[in-house]
């Protein structure tokens, strides 16, 4: 198992940040709203730790909350992947027109 | 199995990075999202075998949660209409948030928990070795708090994510609410300023006794606080303002991932919710840019409140125009430029506009769309509508594109935009919209306004554009003139 820790971390953190920002410099504004949906698509991610949480709750209390973790993350990547996709579809350029889509 | 579950994380970490960068194109925008759903798909289905996770009855309720929460937004998003679309990206966005913030809950009670039984046990060994009664034991034992069993960073970060999930959560609900027309009022209590300070404030209190304590319910009244405050601080916000709130708790949430990630001791969450964060920050700080407004701005005031100035009184008069007249001015024109708005979408008229503009095109007429930054419901929104109905992109253009072209150009048509093709903005000082940027469209040969009726705009002021020389009104619903005008192009 890879321990997380704090100095690691926060080379991480800081590594992240910087892709994040790199990443969208430079966007259409076309493409804000897809982009928007589509990000909040990737903290979708959520639920892998909300499983996680689940995984290892031990009282009623904790299964409960831990499953509304799990729900409600679920939606997150689920909702957030249908409503970009769906967005993203409907881009298409004129100059190959008549091609699949 | 430790080892090839970290691996995956690491291949889905990857994927979002590339997904996210693919997608700041639309060339490449739909292979992004694919390659990042390809590693949400891995992560998830290896936490399956992720070694922390026992018993078969939790792995049952992860199983019937996901089957429930992904079914639900499965549908949902599946239905909604492309005009709705940002108050549904709320939504989702609130859920994540929600989750990072149901997530520290359970971390904070597993704890909480932990320390309040270690310390009945220690109380009744000191009890009895002092002869204390177990009270005073329990008063004399200090030091073993939620904070001290977490470990200080662990736990400071669990508290943060616990407050931005929260508030993220219940902010991105009021979003919705407003967005879909389900809220209107702007004020929950007088002097609401000061309530939200407060509230910050209490929060922050509540958080550090959370953190220093071994009973729960400082942690539930944590929660409480933190979720009013995204109620609180999200009311006031003008529905204007709304897309960049919600780019704001998109950002937020990505954040508060990161910081469960921590927690966790997961570096898929913290690489996702940390690029998330950032890269949502700066979408944020750039549609308030394109929207004129500073972050500040749409934070602390209420605009679309208090915005019917006064303005320079209009001269002139309108001058009406048939649906058909309009029609043949645009098939004998060069060059049309079409500046659609809001009005069009609520008006579901963009794919007759589009019908109309191929007609157009077949008789050599030269048309482009131009999109004003805040046209539709949040920046690139109005595209992706125009996309809906099939306009191809590379026919649109943005506002520093076409604006330059506006001279050249022999009709100009207006639908369902008002504010933003004001030429108060850029010459009445006195106007509230004054300084916004606008599409110059005055400066076409011809301009066309289609309009449902005479009222003022969105903002409440009067447009000087409307009474100009060369303007034509052409009065009605736009799905009902634009269809009238495809067949006077028909005819042609």
């Amino acid at each position: 198992m890879i321990e997380v820790s704090g100095i690691t971390a926060l080379y991480v953190f800081m590594l992240a940040a910087v892709a994040g920002y790199e990443v969208i410099t430079r966007v259409p504004v076309i493409l804000h709203t897809p982009l928007m949906s589509g990000s909040n698509f990737i903290h979708g991610i959520v639920v892998v730790g909300a499983m996680v949480a689940l995984g290892v709750a031990e009282t009623p209390l904790e299964q409960l909350i831990g499953f509304i973790a799990v729900l409600l993350g679920a939606g997150n990547a689920v909702g957030g992947y249908v409503v970009t996709e769906r967005m993203l579809e409907m881009f298409k350029s004129s100059k190959k027109e008549g091609g699949k889509a | 199995m430790s080892f090839l579950v970290q691996l995956s994380y690491f291949v889905a970490a990857v994927l979002f990075i590339f997904g996210l960068k693919a997608m700041s194109s639309p060339v490449t925008a739909r292979k992004g999202i694919m390659w990042a759903g390809v590693g949400m798909i891995l992560a998830t289905v290896v936490t399956f075998f992720h070694p922390k996770i026992e018993g078969v009855g939790n792995l049952t309720l992860i199983i019937i949660a996901i089957a429930i929460g992904g079914g639900f937004a499965w549908y949902t998003a599946k239905k909604v209409q492309m005009t709705e679309m940002p108050q549904m990206v709320a939504v989702y966005n609130g859920l994540g948030g929600g989750s990072a913030g149901a997530i520290a809950a359970v971390t904070l009670s597993q704890a909480q928990r932990a320390v309040s039984t270690d310390m009945v046990e220690q109380a009744e060994i000191k009890a009895e070795e002092t002869g204390l009664t177990f009270e005073q034991a329990l008063r004399v034992l200090d030091g073993t708090h939620v904070g001290a069993y977490m470990g200080a960073d662990v736990a400071i970060l669990a508290l943060l994510g616990a407050v931005i999930g929260s508030m993220a959560f219940s902010g991105s609900m009021v979003a919705w609410a407003k967005l879909d027309g389900r809220l209107n009022r702007s004020k929950l209590v007088e002097g609401h300023q000061w309530v939200n300070i407060a509230l910050a404030v209490v929060t922050v209190l509540l958080g550090i006794w959370a953190f220093y304590t071994g009973s729960g319910w400082p942690i539930f009244l944590f929660f409480a606080a933190a979720l009013a405050f995204g109620v609180f601080i999200t009311v006031p916000i003008g529905g204007a303002d709304m897309p960049v709130v919600i780019s704001l708790f998109n950002a937020l949430t990505g954040l508060a991932v990161g910081f469960k990630g921590y927690v966790l001791g997961n570096f898929a969450l913290i690489i996702a919710g940390t690029v998330v964060g950032a890269a949502g920050m700066l979408l944020t700080l750039l549609m308030a840019k394109a929207m004129n407004r500073s972050l500040v701005n749409v934070l602390f005031s209420g605009f679309g409140t208090a915005a019917a100035g006064a303005g320079e009184a209009t001269e002139g008069e309108m001058k009406e125009l048939g649906a058909p007249d309009a029609a043949y001015m645009m098939g004998y024109a060069e060059k049309v430029v079409i500046v659609p708005g809001y009005g069009l979408a609520v008006a579901q008229a963009q794919h007759k506009l589009w019908e109309m503009v191929e007609l157009l095109e077949g008789q050599g007429v030269e048309v482009k769309f131009a999109i004003h930054p805040v046209a539709g419901r949040m920046p690139g929104h109005m595209n992706v509508l125009l996309a809906e109905a099939g306009v191809p992109y590379d026919k649109i253009f943005d506002m520093d594109e076409i604006n330059e072209e506006f001279s050249s150009t022999d009709v100009a048509l207006i639908i369902g935009a008002n504010d933003v093709v004001n030429p108060a903005a850029r010459e009445d000082k006195s106007s509230p919209i004054y300084g916004m940027p606008i599409l110059n469209v005055d400066y076409a040969e011809n301009v066309l306004v289609v309009k449902r009726g005479r009222g003022a705009g969105f903002s409440g002021v009067e447009n000087q554009l409307f009474f100009n020389e060369n303007t034509r009104m052409v009065f009605g619903d736009a799905q009902k003139v634009v269809s009238e005008m495809v067949q006077t192009v028909k005819s042609m």
